[in-house]
């Protein structure tokens, strides 16, 4: 568990001292302020609520953007410039390999979600919402990164550069966020499947209202956690190439 | 004690290590010598613990590699040729990073720190960040980062490519010192430089060992025999008969080139001032005296004429 946390501890320490992370977190947050700007806070009259409800919609976007760029070096960048054989050589599992790995990313894309808390209190003050929805809102982000950060990290372990893992990577997501779209061409029992396994439709949008399900939780668990396995298992072949 | 036995590497139908076997004691220096595509690195690697051997056993003070790969690749050190280096980070804080990640605890590290940064020559630069680091400096952390965990098996693969000649040297004096307290297996294409660091050769041909021992087995002289090469200025006769009248002279051997003679020259003992002395005091107009190891050389063109063929 050590070395766990000894990965996410340099990973999170890559991100605060070199420029790239910084670049990422300000980008993030001006973005971020922008759409709060923009469309949040429109000139039409909007319940409080409804409000944080689109927060909570646009910074899903932006959260899952700085989450594949986050983790497209993780793995692909040690391979690349040849530091992987200090993890490879080092008495660690390529699990906790890949679980430091994932922390380090996770935490870091957690400091960026939480500096964004500015937003709601800004409602706050101009208005009424409730604290539940704010910390129902943050979970689904939490929860959505997370799965985000674990598809970024599978995309890196199979790629051999940094580019490449940012592209697989975009691609994995974007073929699990339309999971919706191809639930409503499909028949049961397929569009049923297609509906669960869809990233953002059916299990974000409770949290954006307020609500959270044990089966939205439980299915981010499940892909976090399907990921990482197959990011481990791609470690663990490499090894025979 | 570090034990290869029948280890076999294949990649895909290729047969890159065959068979290989072979012990080697505690606190030696052995190079690891072979043309390219030997199946050097592939054997390096396996040994190292980062690619998996096709059949055979590697162990390390007993502790084999497919039944506790941990606790094996905890006494192993590896450097590649280009060291892996996290480049954004200063000395210190990249040797406690690769330290803590090997199971060093942080008093221990605290306490090796300042005697590997002294013994890797790195006095003065534990501070700076490695990017701002000559090659030959980075090569250094790379052996610190090596050494920190205190393996039983240190591997080398090519540790003076790039390096210049003072940075060979210090280098060498690197090796040599390592070799007092583990093994040390090096991997190198200069032979002259693995016959100034290394205790003993293993050489490696087409994924099999194609020679195992020191240089004198092979050359095939008793230890007590010193090997040097003279040139001189003259006729070969002249040469021969004032090396004849020298009782300490065994064998020698000669080749007659533009108005000078080369001699090869095995002597009983180290008496080579001796045979200096004797060869001015002769009259032999002496242009040349080195050591002569030519063993290794002449086995590795061997290899490569029988590769060619």
């Amino acid at each position: 568990m050590n070395a766990v946390f000894l990965l996410a501890r340099r990973e999170l320490s890559t991100y605060l001292n070199t420029w790239w992370g910084w670049v990422i977190l300000l980008v993030v947050l001006l973005i971020d302020g922008l759409l709060f700007n923009a469309f949040a806070i429109s000139n039409k009259p909007q319940y409080s609520a409804e409000v944080l409800e689109s927060f909570f919609y646009f910074s899903s976007g932006t959260t899952m953007i700085a989450g594949l760029i986050l983790t497209m070096k993780l793995l692909a960048q040690e391979r690349e410039s040849g530091t992987m054989v200090l993890l490879e050589s080092a008495p660690i599992s390529e699990a906790q390999v890949v679980s430091g790995k994932f922390l380090g990313a996770w935490g870091f894309l957690m400091v960026i979600t939480a500096l964004t808390l500015y937003m709601p209190f800004l409602i706050q003050l101009n208005g009424k919402v409730s604290w539940a929805q704010i910390g129902a809102g943050y979970l689904g982000l939490a929860s959505l990164g997370a799965a985000t950060v674990a598809i970024g990290t599978f995309a890196s372990s199979l790629a051999k550069n940094q580019v490449l893992a940012a592209i697989l990577g975009g691609v994995m997501l974007v073929t699990m966020l339309l999971g919706w779209m191809l639930s409503r061409q499909t028949e049961a029992p397929i569009s049923g499947v297609l509906a669960y396994l869809a990233l953002y439709d059916r299990h974000y949008q409770p949290f954006m209202r307020g609500r959270i399900n044990t089966e939205d939780l439980v299915y981010y668990g499940s892909v976090v956690f399907a990921f990482l396995l197959m990011s481990t298992r791609v470690l663990q072949a490499r090894r025979w190439q | 004690m570090i034990e290869v036995e029948h280890l076999s590497r294949y990649y895909g139908q290729h047969r890159a290590v065959d068979d290989v076997s072979f012990k080697i004691g505690d606190n030696t220096v052995v190079g690891f010598v072979g043309l390219n595509g030997a199946g050097k690195t592939t054997t390096l690697k396996v040994i190292a613990g980062l690619l998996p051997p096709s059949a055979g056993t590697v162990r390390v003070d007993g502790v084999d590699m497919a039944t506790a790969p941990e606790s094996f690749r905890k006494q192993i050190g590896f450097l590649p040729e280009t060291p892996p280096l996290y480049t954004e980070q200063t000395v210190t804080d990249f040797l406690r990073f690769v330290g803590s990640l090997r199971g060093v605890s942080p008093k221990d590290l605290e306490e090796r720190l300042p005697g590997v940064i002294q013994r890797c020559q790195l006095s003065g630069r534990e501070h700076w960040v490695i990017d701002e680091l000559s090659h030959g400096y980075r090569k250094r952390v790379g052996i610190a980062a090596t050494i920190l965990h205190k393996p039983k098996l240190v591997i080398l693969d090519e540790p003076i490519s790039g390096l210049d000649p003072e940075q060979i040297s210090e280098m060498r004096s690197v090796i040599r010192d390592l070799g007092r307290e583990c093994t040390v297996l090096v991997s190198s294409h200069i032979l002259s430089e693995v016959q100034q660091t290394c205790d003993r050769v293993l050489m490696l041909h087409r994924g099999k060992i194609a020679y195992e021992g020191t240089e004198r087995d092979m050359e095939g002289r008793p230890d007590s025999s010193t090997l040097v090469r003279i040139a001189v200025r003259g006729e070969q006769g002249a040469l021969q008969a004032a090396l004849k009248s020298l009782d300490y002279v065994r064998e020698a051997q000669f080749t007659a080139l533009d108005g000078s003679v080369e001699a090869v020259i095995e002597l009983d003992g180290d008496r080579r001032e001796d045979l200096v002395a004797a060869l001015v005091m002769a009259g032999q107009r002496l242009r040349r005296v080195e050591d002569a190891h030519d063993a290794l050389e002449q086995k590795f063109l061997e290899l490569s004429r029988e590769g060619a063929a």
